[in-house]
């Protein structure tokens, strides 16, 4: 094995090990923060028993979750419940491995790109990736034997089917103005000006879309306790449960990262270091997420899907040939 | 390496393409399709044709499947009442023009039909243009007509599809 091929690999894993890494913590302390922002929007403390300010509750939760007991129905179709968490957490984790975090760097005389891998089809793995998310959801509601279980899922799937539609045509306009499918691309276009300054109708759309595509409030309605227990987890218990809450966070994550990547300038920022920036840009991006669920209530499914069909699509194929007849307006 | 890659990935295909017909269940049927699009994804980008590999998972993986899937679990199909065979007189003629297709699959590899010439496109240069500018500019310039029409078509079947689903609009 030659000397470039041994370095490559090394730096390979050891990003992958890093983002990975980084991702994990970001969903540990994300189940603080949200307990903890949505706390003080409502006049309450929140955890604070656990730690100083209840710094410790996530490991808490984590220790009381691994030693209970892992239910499975009798009449579950034992296979697929197993398979469910598994296929929820992986898309949401796979997505990292085009979005670019940082400048090029140099160590040790090497050129290390800031990014897993930059495929020029980024954008397309993008959506190909996510696209496969639903499939955990379904197989949970499915797999469960429970009406309850399999009415969430349907109504997820539904849900997801509507809003990635819009979801992909929101960022066309980003891809049209960058000429490219490749993120780092997409990143590097916005070295001057934020695309989301180019882009406003594109960005609105993405964020509606995006709250819709990770079922959160206020599009929480596969989850909707009032109706449907919760959901397609709710035979679920014990890690299994906690695996559908790590891949809900680690899909806001994701969706976080890709606003970013392509409306919020990537990691481009005066002073600080690129991938300060990144890190901040994304914290202000999930800060937003808590910030809506504790503001909003939560829509009726019709209105939901009367939204996402009635109005975004419309709205989204508007934009695109908005974005076409300028650019071709100006030259 | 890369022949490796295709026949573990060429295996799975197939090992779970047989499951997809012979799995009495359903929704395992539609799970095991899936992965057969995943595996033919996979392939694609053997073939170093990115952008059909991940069209192939967004459009048949990714949508349609899903569709599928949705329809089969809101029906919620009867394990037991399709065990019965509604065609008893199928089975004879089936098998045998089963052999016979399998034959002309096997002719028409053997055969010299499928080895044409190598076109103006060779794989330094699809790299070196980039897969998707490529499919983008020949659909938009040389096959722009055929094009058209296949969305045309594809809109008159989704509006078939809501007049069917809605009689009275």
């Amino acid at each position: 094995m030659n000397k470039e091929l041994l370095v490559y690999l090394i730096v390979a894993c050891v990003k992958i090990l890093l983002v990975f890494g980084v991702v994990q913590f970001m969903i540990v302390s994300m189940i603080w923060l949200e307990r903890k922002i949505m706390a003080h929007m409502q006049v309450r403390l929140g955890p604070m028993r656990v730690g100083p300010h209840g710094l410790l509750q996530p490991i808490a939760d984590g220790i009381k979750l691994l030693f209970k007991e892992d239910i499975i129905p009798q009449k579950a179709s034992k296979l697929l419940f197993v398979l469910a968490p598994m296929m929820t957490v992986v898309p949401a984790l796979i997505t990292f491995a085009v979005i670019p975090f940082g400048d090029k760097v140099k160590i040790f005389g090497y050129n290390i790109d800031l990014v897993i891998t930059d495929i020029n089809v980024g954008f397309l793995y993008v959506f190909a990736v996510s696209s496969l998310g639903i499939y955990g959801i379904v197989m949970a509601g499915w797999a469960s034997n429970n009406k309850y279980s399999l009415l969430g899922g349907i109504r997820s799937s539904a849900q997801m089917i509507s809003y990635e539609l819009t979801l992909g045509l929101s960022l066309i306009g980003v891809v049209m103005l960058t000429e490219s499918l490749s993120l780092v691309d997409v990143v590097n276009g916005q070295a001057k000006l934020w695309n989301i300054v180019l882009q406003p109708i594109g960005f609105f759309i993405y964020c509606a879309s995006a709250f819709a595509e990770v079922n959160r409030c206020p599009f929480d309605l596969p989850e909707a306790e009032s109706e449907l227990v919760a959901g397609y987890h709710t035979e679920y218990s014990s890690m299994k449960f906690a695996t559908f809450f790590m891949a809900e966070y680690a899909n806001m994550i994701t969706v976080s990262a890709i606003a970013v990547t392509f409306f919020l300038g990537g990691w481009h920022g005066p002073f600080l270091p690129p991938v300060v920036w990144f890190m901040l840009k994304l914290s202000a991006c999930l800060f937003f997420f808590i910030w809506v669920r504790s503001t909003y209530p939560r829509l009726r499914y019709d209105q939901l899907m009367n939204f996402g069909w009635k109005f975004l699509l419309p709205l989204s194929l508007f934009n695109i040939l908005l974005t076409g007849l300028i650019m071709i307006l100006k030259g | 390496m890369e022949a490796y890659l295709f026949y573990i990935v060429a295996t799975i295909a197939v090992v779970t393409g047989v499951y997809l017909i012979f799995e009495k269940n359903p929704v395992f049927s539609a799970l095991f399709l899936i992965q057969t699009m995943v595996c033919i994804a996979v392939l694609y980008i053997l073939l170093e044709a990115q952008f059909i590999a991940a069209v192939q998972i967004i459009v048949y993986a990714g949508a349609i499947m899903v569709l599928f899937l949705f329809v089969i679990m809101l029906l919620n199909l009867n394990i037991k009442e399709e065990a019965k065979n509604a065609l008893p007189f199928q089975r004879i003629p089936a098998v045998v023009m089963g052999i016979v297709l399998f034959a002309a699959i096997c002719m028409i590899i053997k055969s010299k039909l499928l080895q044409g010439k190598h076109g103006e496109y060779t794989t330094a240069y699809v790299n070196s243009v980039g897969n998707t500018k490529l499919i983008g500019n020949l659909l938009f310039t040389d096959y722009l007509l055929p094009f058209e029409i296949t969305s045309i078509l594809l809109f008159v079947a989704a509006i078939g599809a809501i007049m069917l689903a809605k009689r009275k609009l």
